[in-house]
């Protein structure tokens, strides 16, 4: 990409806070505040603060906005209930995956699908692509939202003090419109963490007055900001995939242990929807004679590996990949996911290493998550 | 930040301190700690290996990557830091103190080592 970074609505408060910035997918973000660990640590134990508006909103309305889901995604999205929202993925006619997307119903006739920053574009295409012949219309909403995200165990309390809003009965994966400091705001109960959070939808030109908000109100509770380093080992130890690492255009959600994702008992369209052969086809393979498997690898040295690195065994013979690895603030020591031949995937299969380098590390396959937090 | 100003300084952003009985401390600038994240993990050459200025001889491993380790002169290694092998994050937090990674006994030492303001101009440019 040659053109300049997009910078977000909160683009001179993280400078004022003196974060390290880095490109991603265009846009210029916060890396880290100051130790990514630190924030890491402050997410796990008391509460974080994102700026996480480069992802990617794009809004489908109409009467038949659910049966045009139900088509594009391989989810069952008309059985979605208003107020709620479902992770999902949206693939190719072969299976690939184009992107995993969590899709919130607003309304009977509405509904919010958000992309990662990387694929907004592919997404968006996707949906007008797939949307002929269906009343449904599909807004490109990039531009309308900033996105704040509270995650933490501290962060009920930190957003109750701020909304009237009833986010007791708010579940998981449940969004409502509100009002927090005086900003209106769709509230979801959502995150890329692995602890309990709030991610806040909200008008560009409201972002900064909500940041200083949640700011204020978190500083007893020890909240801090929080970059995109310990949003990535966050989801890392929570075993959640990353686009462009775990899932590709190359890899189904069968291949990535995601075959829930995918419903073929859907009651619109007579049961069609994109990709549905081959997806049929990939669970079917996967059941029976699965090629590789996605695990985790908990190291026993504190070389960390990283995204590409092979998979070995002692003799050198190649049976996997690794799509991510970090080290663990949470575990003290270096995780990573990986793509292994299934017949060293199971849990507790020993003699498997990574070549880090040219040398080989050795590695405990374990099932993922690494982290699961305690309700 | 400062660079403290008896140190000299390489364009691999290591520093090298003046040398007692021929003897120099080595280790890398905050500008360089604050570029790589905290760190997890330190290689350093062993001690009585030869190393020559501007070639590779260990390894900083970061949250988000892993950078080469470049010594600033040609030399022995006289002495490298247990502390901060088994505490990787004294490179973040004393970068020019605690942090320090090894000693070498100089033998040779290239003309372009930085001064604390060329430096400083340096990281800026």
């Amino acid at each position: 990409m040659t053109d300049a970074p997009r910078r977000t609505a909160l683009d001179a408060t993280h400078r004022a806070l003196g974060a390290t910035m880095t490109d991603f997918a265009g846009w210029d973000m916060p890396l880290r505040y100051s130790s990514e660990r630190d924030e890491h640590l402050a997410v796990r134990t008391r509460a974080g603060l994102f700026d996480l508006s480069h992802m990617g909103e794009i809004t489908v309305t109409g009467p038949q906005a659910a049966d045009l889901l139900d088509y594009a995604l391989v989810g069952n999205i008309g059985g979605v209930k208003t107020g709620r929202a479902r992770y999902t993925m949206i693939c190719e006619d072969g299976g690939g995956i184009l992107d995993d997307l969590i899709v919130y119903r607003l309304a009977d006739q509405e509904y919010m699908v958000v992309a990662n920053a990387s694929n907004a574009q592919v997404v968006l295409d996707a949906l007008t692509a797939r949307a002929g012949g269906f009343d449904a219309a599909i807004r490109d909403d990039r531009d309308a939202y900033a996105l704040l995200a509270v995650q933490g165990p501290e962060s009920p309390g930190i957003l109750k003090a701020l909304t009237d809003a009833d986010l007791d009965g708010l579940k998981y994966y449940a969004g409502l419109p509100g009002t927090v400091a005086g900003v209106q705001a769709l509230i979801a109960r959502t995150g890329y963490t692995g602890e309990d959070g709030f991610e806040l939808f909200v008008r560009p030109a409201d972002a900064v007055a909500l940041w200083e908000a949640l700011t204020e109100a978190g500083k007893d509770a020890g909240l801090v900001p929080c970059g995109l380093s310990c949003r990535d080992t966050l989801r890392l130890e929570a075993g959640m995939p990353l686009y462009g690492h775990e899932l590709t255009t190359a890899t189904t959600p069968f291949d990535a242990g995601l075959g829930r994702v995918v419903k073929f008992e859907k009651t619109t369209n007579n049961g069609d929807f994109v990709g549905r052969a081959a997806l049929a086809a990939a669970a079917e393979r996967a059941e029976a004679n699965p090629p590789r498997k996605l695990v985790g690898l908990l190291a026993e040295g504190r070389r960390v590996p990283r995204a590409g690195y092979r998979v070995v065994l002692a003799d050198g013979t190649v049976i996997g990949e690794v799509t991510s690895g970090a080290p663990s603030p949470t575990l003290g020591k270096p995780v990573a996911i990986a793509y292994v031949d299934a017949a060293h995937a199971a849990p507790g299969t020993e003699g498997v290493c990574v070549d880090i380098r040219g040398s080989h590390e050795p590695y405990e396959v374990t099932a993922l998550p690494f982290y699961k937090r305690q309700k | 930040m400062s660079n403290p100003q008896q140190l000299r300084y390489s364009k691999e952003h290591e520093w090298l301190s003046g040398a007692e009985e021929g003897v120099s401390t080595v280790g890398i600038t905050e500008h360089a700690a604050n570029a790589l994240g905290d760190v997890v993990f330190v290689q350093l050459p062993e001690v009585g290996a030869t190393v020559a200025a501007g070639e590779t001889c260990g390894e900083l491993e970061s949250t988000k990557s892993v950078s080469d380790l470049y010594s600033p002169v040609d030399g022995e290694i006289a002495e490298i830091n247990e502390d901060v092998v088994n505490d990787p994050s004294l490179v973040n937090s004393a970068p020019f103190e605690g942090g320090w990674l090894f000693k070498v006994k100089t033998s040779g030492e290239p003309a372009e080592l930085l001064s604390a303001d060329e430096y400083a101009a340096f990281i800026q440019s």
